[in-house]
């Protein structure tokens, strides 16, 4: 299981993937917004999303789990 | 015997290093022996050395775990010393420590570059009253490396442990190069930790070379091996004069490496949208001539030497593509470092600009992150080297300021087309400025009367009402900013100030 988490304190802006849908490693999972900035959070690792701990339009803090994955 | 027989086997065996089983051990982790390390750092593997002979009449301790060496480098004189991690683990008894002082004396005297190879479990403990607390003790070398800091380049090559006060040779170093899996930086080993304080975790995890690059910051490049670390510590100082009294030689110009496509169409019309500032760079410098500074860390910050036309250079560059660009404390302090670097040894500095400004919120106010931008703020500020400022697209808030922006003394401040100067963006200075007044209107009209006043305040920091203020002094397209730089680095070279007269600063730290 592998957790992906955020990169800066900021606002879920949109969610790219749902739960069950395979992703590759580098892949856009979610994009934040902070700072007025669009920050794109990528997958570090190909697996199939399981979770999604966040909604869009919620606050996360620098390194909360955003989704996690299983690996392949 | 004959004396010339008796001289030849006594160097032989001193120049065999340690224990066979030692020179094994350290082959299994991809380590070189000391000399096989000094045979390829060195022009033709040659060098002169001196107390070789150290601590030889006790048994095992050939060299007393260090060899100390003057050679070259691509034919210039650089000094070296590097531990023997088959004596002793690389221990430092007296005359270890000794050798290692009269090689940084070497180095002043002949103000040539200092390289540490450093490879050491730390103090001999059994020696500690010759060693540890005396005038000539290892004290004494941290002192040294502070007072050469800026005279001469330091380079610390770590290719294993570099324990308790031994890790403070690398952090005194402008450079440390991490052999990743062997190198390490502690003041307690693991073992020691769990004795102390409970604490049980991995080496690798606590200190190791990929922790150091990635978290800490005190590593700065990460290498696969030795050969690769000997041949980044070779290229790092052909950046560099010998010492602060010269400049940077010229090198051979180069193109820049070809791109897909024009500069121009590589940078996004939508402020907020990322874009990767390294393809920006290749477009700009001389091809492979980059050398980066603390890639894994801080991201969100790029620094490196690079070359334009041959002439050495330093860049300071925001990455929009990690964070967005906003700076951060950790980017902040990587800044000031790389920016105090090459302000010493006359590298002249290239800021590429495009930052929201300073990271806001909770986590980094309690980071302190004020103090770590004041640090960037006061290292760019002194920075007296020719220093140019390229507003790329944004230059918001006090990331102008961090960034060498007009009221910070660059030589000049450029601006791409694509530039935006201002206290803050236009979503969040209409809502600073309006917040009640849109509160006020009916919903149905509040989204034509943002739109208009983000119009009107994009209209008063149009880039070429700034160029008409004189707060920017030229606007250059992208695919001419190359040209443009080459030519003005060309046209600063005669600068040479001294920022300011005092004892020193109080700096912020």
């Amino acid at each position: 299981m592998k957790e992906i988490k955020a990169a800066m304190a900021g606002n879920v802006w949109k969610i790219q993937v749902l739960p069950g849908e395979k992703v590759t490693a580098g892949q856009e999972v979610v994009i934040l917004e902070s700072m007025k900035m669009e920050i794109p959070i990528a997958a570090e690792a190909d697996g199939v999303v399981v979770e999604i701990k966040v909604e869009e339009g919620g606050f996360v803090n620098e390194d909360e789990v955003l989704l996690t994955l299983n690996l392949e | 015997m004959k004396q010339e027989e008796r001289l030849e086997s006594w160097v032989k065996e001193i120049t065999t290093g340690g224990a066979e089983k030692y020179h094994d051990a350290n082959k299994q982790k991809g380590k070189l022996f000391v000399r096989e390390r000094l045979a390829r750092l060195f022009d033709d593997g040659r060098w002169t050395e001196d107390g070789m002979f150290a601590n030889c009449l006790e048994d095992g301790l050939p060299a007393d775990g260090v060899v100390t060496a003057m050679g070259k480098i691509s034919g210039r004189t650089v000094c070296v010393m590097a531990n023997d991690s088959t004596v002793k683990a690389g221990s430092w008894g007296a005359r270890t420590v000794e050798k290692i002082i009269r090689i940084q004396e070497t180095a002043e005297n002949l103000e040539v570059p200092l390289f540490y190879l450093v490879d050491s479990a730390g103090a001999r403990i059994t020696d500690q009253l010759e060693m540890f607390p005396g005038r000539r003790g290892a004290g004494r070398i941290f002192f040294n490396q502070v007072k050469l800091s800026g005279k001469i380049p330091q380079i610390c090559l770590l290719f294993g442990p570099s324990a308790a006060g031994g890790a403070y040779i690398p952090a005194f170093c402008d450079i440390v190069i991490m052999v990743e899996g062997n190198a390490s930086m502690y003041l307690g080993s693991p073992r020691m930790a769990e004795m102390v304080i409970g604490e049980k975790v991995s080496l690798e995890e606590m200190g190791g070379a990929e922790m150091h690059c990635s978290v800490s910051g005190c590593g700065d490049v990460l290498v696969k091996s030795e050969e690769e670390a000997i041949e980044k510590a070779k290229a790092y100082v052909s950046y560099f004069a010998p010492n602060y009294k010269q400049l940077p030689e010229m090198h051979k110009a180069k193109e820049p490496k070809s791109l897909p496509q024009p500069l121009a169409q590589l940078i996004p019309a939508n402020q907020n949208a990322p874009f990767d500032m390294y393809s920006l760079l290749d477009g700009l410098i001389d091809e492979g001539s980059f050398f980066e500074i603390k890639a894994l860390f801080a991201k969100e910050l790029i620094t490196g030497f690079a070359r334009i036309g041959g002439r050495s250079i330093g860049i300071v560059a925001n990455q929009p593509k990690q964070k967005g660009g906003v700076l951060f404390h950790d980017s902040a302090d990587k800044a000031a470092r790389f920016i105090t670097l090459c302000d010493a040894f006359h590298l002249p500095l290239l800021f590429l600009a495009d930052v929201p400004g300073f990271m806001i919120g909770t986590r980094v106010e309690r980071a302190g992150i004020i103090r770590h931008g004041a640090k960037m703020i006061a290292a760019m500020a002194e920075a007296t080297v020719p220093k140019i400022s390229v507003i790329v697209r944004k230059a918001y808030g006090a990331g102008l300021y961090a960034m060498a922006g007009p009221a910070f003394a660059p030589d000049c401040c450029l601006a791409l087309p694509s530039a935006q100067i201002a206290v803050m963006g236009p979503e969040a200075a209409v809502n600073a400025v309006y917040a009640k007044k849109i509160q006020s209107l009916p919903k149905e009209e509040r989204p034509a009367f943002i739109q208009e006043k983000r119009e009107q305040y994009q209209e008063n920091i149009d880039i070429y009402r700034m160029a008409s203020e004189l707060i920017v002094d030229a606007i250059v397209p992208a695919d001419r900013l190359r040209q443009e730089l080459r030519e003005r680095f060309d046209l600063y070279a005669s600068k040479y100030q001294v920022f300011t007269e005092r004892k020193h600063a109080v700096y912020p730290v």
